[in-house]
């Protein structure tokens, strides 16, 4: 039972271009039993942490009206849960913004309910007027 | 951004293009003692590419955090502006003379030629286009570079269809991979004719893994099908010459193909120009400050090489504007002394010369992935490299005490399996 095979989660290493092939077994509790496959220290970490709480940075777009461009680029603050993504990015779907915005500017504050902020990752000037 | 009706008729160092690499040169020519720069771009606003490159990841190296593509844009642009460098934007640099006279066409100005005591060419790239690799098929709308999809998705607020195949994994392929994903468009795979990616691994990990995108290498489109729109496309596996097997085709329905296959520095103007141009980075053939072969003129950025990091096109546009600066205040820097040539295993090597005076970062491209391998410059130093592939920059820096018992005039560099003990080793 030990070494079931649906105790193994098969991982790649993005740490460098090496892109190590890394397995992380573990017992039926669902503790680590071993990690192998790294060749450094940050895939050891890495392979831990994808396993037990991925998490990845979102960056998408909401409507602007009257700006420079029709789309205004955001991002979250910090990483959020990586099954949380499609929340985020749905909860950002309807919204619709006024230029002009100020990058940094919350965008919408702890979205989707996961804590984080939604931020402007640049200034939106008002459009200019048509020549 | 710049009222272009208050054009000087000279500047101290006149800067063609807005992106990163112009960004930094004007930076670092105001850094090299001038104050008159004027920089300009054919864009209606500074920033190039960083402006429809959402996603972070940019910045590490430079301002020691992840930053977001237009982030690190406006990071800079602020720093323009502080310092009271003119942009001119929605303007085109159709000429550089010999004389460094540079002329300019805009909408709000017209023609103007305006004098420059040195210029920095900072034009950034193209995508390679469907035409460079010959696709066989017919001629659909729905066939387009994954940067222009990039730009409608990101800045325009259009969606290029509804069911994307991907050709090429390169990064800008792998991002819209994901980024067409987000928007609600089926990519049903990205084909890689290489046995192995272009792109990082963290690309493939959080673009197409975290999706479940396949990505299918050593295979390739072999036909475009469809009238007024893309309709479908054939792909085959290739064999290790890159010969497609047409007995294992298979057709995709789509209504959109991205490709994804590479850049090529922006060098026209150059070109007109009768600069040196490198056939191994098709850009110029540039000396440790910068200076392209016509004297006064200047390059950065992927006019030059093309680069993985933005942060390292800042560092090297710096250097760029730095040269450009000392030029017009009379304090170049010693000629090179050193000529640098690419040897076993490497494709391309930028600055292409290099005194023995100073430090000197080099950048390498490989030609073919190497795991354990010397970097040898000439028989003067070597140093390993754990793993080297062509989607990777090595970077060198290469120091004067390595050249100390150095006579010569050109120095090979090769990158080799290190399957043989180090010269230097006991």
């Amino acid at each position: 039972m030990r070494d079931a095979p649906e105790r193994i989660t098969h991982y790649l290493c993005i740490g460098c271009p090496l892109g190590c092939r890394l397995e992380v077994e573990e017992d039926e509790s669902g503790a680590i039993v071993e990690i192998r496959g790294f060749s450094c220290r940050k895939g050891k970490v890495f392979a831990e942490r994808e396993h037990t709480d991925p998490r990845r940075m979102i960056a998408t777009t909401v409507t602007v009206v009257g700006g420079r461009w029709p789309r205004l680029p955001v991002s979250v603050t910090e990483e959020v849960p990586r099954d949380r993504m499609w929340d985020v990015v749905k909860a950002l779907r309807s919204v619709v913004i006024d230029a002009p915005v100020a990058m940094g500017e919350v965008i919408v504050a702890d979205v989707a309910a996961t804590g984080v902020d939604v931020v402007a990752t640049r200034d939106m000037p008002l459009a200019e007027i048509a020549r | 951004m710049t009222a272009l009706q208050h054009l000087a008729t000279r500047y101290d160092v006149i800067v063609v293009g807005a992106g990163p690499a112009g960004m930094g040169a004007a930076v670092g020519a105001l850094e090299g003692g001038v104050d008159r720069v004027l920089v300009v771009d054919r864009e209606i606003e500074a920033g190039g590419i960083l402006n429809q490159c959402i996603h972070s990841g940019f910045g590490l190296h430079h301002f020691g955090e992840e930053l977001t593509g237009p982030e690190y844009a406006q990071r800079f642009l602020e720093q323009l502006l502080e310092r009271d460098i003119e942009i001119a934007t929605d303007c085109y640099v159709l000429d550089v003379a010999h004389d460094r006279t540079v002329t300019l066409m805009s909408p709000e100005i017209g023609v103007r030629r305006v004098a420059a005591g040195s210029v920095v060419l900072a034009m950034g790239a193209r995508e390679r286009t469907r035409g460079a690799i010959r696709i066989p098929g017919s001629r659909p709308a729905g066939v387009m570079t994954a940067g222009l999809a990039q730009r409608l998705v990101n800045q325009i607020g259009v969606l290029p269809g509804r069911r994307a195949v991907i050709l090429g994994s390169g990064d800008i392929g792998l991002i819209m991979a994901r980024r067409m994903t987000l928007e609600g468009i089926d990519v049903p795979g990205v084909f890689e004719i290489m046995t192995h990616a272009n792109g990082l691994t963290r690309n493939i990990v959080q673009c197409l893994h975290d999706f479940d995108i396949p990505l299918h290498l050593s295979t390739t489109v072999v036909e475009i099908h469809g009238r007024d729109r893309v309709e479908q496309v054939t792909v085959a596996p290739v064999d290790d010459r890159l010969r497609p097997d047409l007995s294992r085709a298979r057709t995709i329905a789509c209504d959109t193909l991205l490709l994804s296959i590479g850049l090529i520095p922006e060098n026209e103007l150059s070109q007109k120009l009768g600069i040196r141009i490198d056939p191994a980075t098709a850009g110029p053939v540039v000396s440790s400050a910068m200076e392209t072969s016509r004297d006064g003129v200047f390059a950065g950025g992927n006019v030059v090489h093309i680069h993985d990091l933005v942060d390292f096109v800042t560092q090297e546009s710096l250097l760029a504007g730095e040269s450009a600066a000392r030029f017009v205040t009379g304090r170049r820097r010693p000629a090179d002394n050193i000529r640098l040539v690419a040897g076993s295993n490497v494709a391309s090597v930028v600055p292409h010369t290099i005194s023995s005076d100073s430090d000197h970062t080099v950048y390498l491209r490989v030609r073919r992935p190497l795991e354990k391998s010397w970097l040898r410059l000439g028989d003067v130093y070597e140093r390993r490299l754990r793993y080297v592939v062509p989607a990777e920059l090595v970077t060198l820096t290469v120091r004067p005490r390595f050249l100390e018992r150095f006579h010569g005039d050109s120095l090979v560099i090769d990158i080799v399996p290190r399957d043989e003990p180090g010269r230097y080793e006991e």
